[in-house]
């Protein structure tokens, strides 16, 4: 049996939306390095709309795999949507995360309404 | 390419053994406790590996007690001599703060039946002072024991003087040489040692056995009890193939040791060499007194477990401290002992090479971690925040 399933696997080996956003709408990061584990999430938002979302991590492979997928779950959503993310969505779609891993999923969630929290105050202050 | 470097966790089973093995299976299948032939001729066989285990490290046959590996021999030893101490009033254990679990987790069981322990230090290096140690004996000390050489960073400790220092203090002590027998030379009586463990599955042998030696006129408190094998101090009938094949894989080991780490500890020192030029690495433990098959890094930026998965994907098994491979949430206790922050203790990676590894090998992987190293780094936010200045580099 393997450890993660093919699409952890995949992610983690081919992660999507991997980079920084220059100037972006909404930056979020969490977690920290004692830990083992650093998400950072960078959105560009057009009128609402999630246009392009781009991920760097600091962790395990189920870290990296959950930030691509989390990153390709909100991409092209409206705001208040990708507000709605759970962690327990990231870990479906990816067909499951060990459960000592779950903590992962959890972070990317995290890290997706920090950068969305980050977009709303910047909007408020403009 | 297929490389195993991961022998510190296990190895390769010796062809010797297995065909020690399977003949045992085969032929020796009676019981060593029964008094008719083929029983008697199983009691035979268990006594000769006996006597060839107590040869290699310079002990008498009686003073060797067959157990299920590593662990149990740890468990074994330390409560004895807890035990033992016990009734003379002395409930003191030193030890080190990088020990196996199987001896740390032991003594913390004993801390809450009313044992003291006191942890020694490691330093930066990985090895334990002797003047350390004797300073830490105290009246009610009734054991030290410190391992013959770490299994996560190889750093051999010096163990004859602290049998001396042992002796001299009348203080027993045991050392867990899991990693050590079959690999370095191990004299009990030159080097003073009063219990050590063993587990057959580091040196090409079966899993699932071990043995402990045990200086005699120690008395030895059994775990298991039950009929009177191994004289009474670990009931249960001898699983004798896998004795007879750790054994055989012990014969061979001591039997081409000196060819081997000299073997090894040069491609070691290749692979030392080569990931010393990634930049901001480490090499964890002493340069110099480790174990020939063993180089153990911390690379900063990046997550072990990461490394692990695509080292992997190119064929090459091997180990990290992260946290994320120890189940915890802390980093391997043996590179926080060392003094590596968590951050830097996450990023470690154990290379624990076998007898036939080849220099085309070793470069092998050290283009592979170079090139993980790097493409992890490319989208890791503490390396940005390290190379744009926002955190310091501690490596």
């Amino acid at each position: 049996m393997a450890l993660y399933s093919d699409k952890v696997m995949d992610h983690f080996l081919q992660p999507r939306n991997v980079g920084t956003i220059e100037n972006a709408d909404g930056v979020g990061e969490v977690g920290n390095a004692k830990c083992g584990d650093i998400m950072k999430m960078y959105l560009k938002i057009d009128d609402d709309i999630i246009t392009d979302v781009k991920f760097e991590t600091f962790g395990c492979a189920s870290a990296i795999a959950s930030s691509s997928m989390a990153t390709e779950l909100i991409k092209g959503q409206k705001v208040d949507d990708a507000l709605k993310l759970t962690n327990a969505a990231v870990a479906e779609a990816l067909d499951g995360l060990p459960p000592h891993k779950m903590h992962c999923s959890v972070l990317a969630e995290e890290a997706i309404q920090a950068a969305l929290e980050d977009y709303k105050s910047k909007a408020a202050t403009d | 390419m297929k490389i195993y470097a991961d022998n510190a966790a296990t190895t390769r089973m010796s062809d010797a053994a297995i065909q020690v093995m399977t003949d045992a299976m085969q032929n020796t299948y009676g019981n060593p406790s029964s008094l008719y032939t083929i029983g008697q001729h199983a009691k035979e066989k268990l006594e000769e590996a006996r006597s060839s285990i107590a040869g290699i490290i310079n002990a008498e046959p009686r003073e060797i007690i067959f157990t299920s590996g590593g662990s149990e021999a740890d468990n074994q030893a330390i409560l004895t001599a807890a035990l033992n101490g016990k009734k003379k009033g002395k409930t003191h254990i030193i030890s080190t703060a990088f020990e196996h679990h199987a001896v740390l987790h032991t003594l913390e069981k004993l801390e809450k039946y009313g044992f003291t322990v006191t942890l020694l230090p490691v330093h930066e290096n990985g090895i334990v002072s002797p003047s350390e140690l004797e300073e830490a004996i105290r009246e009610d000390t009734c054991l030290v024991t410190v391992m013959t050489a770490n299994n996560e960073i190889g750093t051999i400790q010096p163990i004859a003087e602290i049998g001396a220092i042992c002796r001299r203090h009348n203080v027993v002590f045991h050392t867990d040489a899991v990693q050590a027998v079959g690999h370095l030379p191990i004299d009990v009586k030159a080097q003073q040692i009063d219990m050590l463990s063993a587990s057959a599955h580091k040196f090409h042998g079966p899993k699932g056995v071990g043995f402990l030696y045990v200086r005699k006129g120690i008395i030895l408190h059994s775990l298991i009890e039950g009929g009177a094998q191994e004289r009474g101090k670990r009931a249960g009938t001898e699983n004798l193939p896998a004795i007879l094949g750790m054994t055989a894989a012990l014969q061979e080991a001591v039997a081409n040791m000196d060819g081997n780490n000299a073997r090894m500890q040069n491609v070691r020192d290749h692979l030392i060499q080569g990931l010393s030029e990634i930049p901001h690495s480490a090499l964890n433990g002493d340069r110099v007194q480790r174990l020939a098959g063993n180089v153990n890094f911390s690379f900063e930026g990046i997550e072990g477990e990461s490394i692990l998965i695509l080292l992997d994907q190119k064929g090459i098994s091997a180990s990290s401290g992260s946290a994320c491979t120890s189940g915890s949430l802390d980093p391997s206790h043996v590179l926080l002992a060392i003094g590596r922050i968590h951050d830097v203790a996450h990023g470690s990676l154990r290379l624990s090479i076998g007898e036939d590894i080849t220099i085309e090998e070793a470069d092998y992987i050290i283009d592979s971690v170079r090139e993980i190293v790097a493409y992890l780094r490319s989208f890791s936010p503490v390396w940005r925040d390290l190379t744009e200045g926002k955190k310091e580099f501690i490596l």
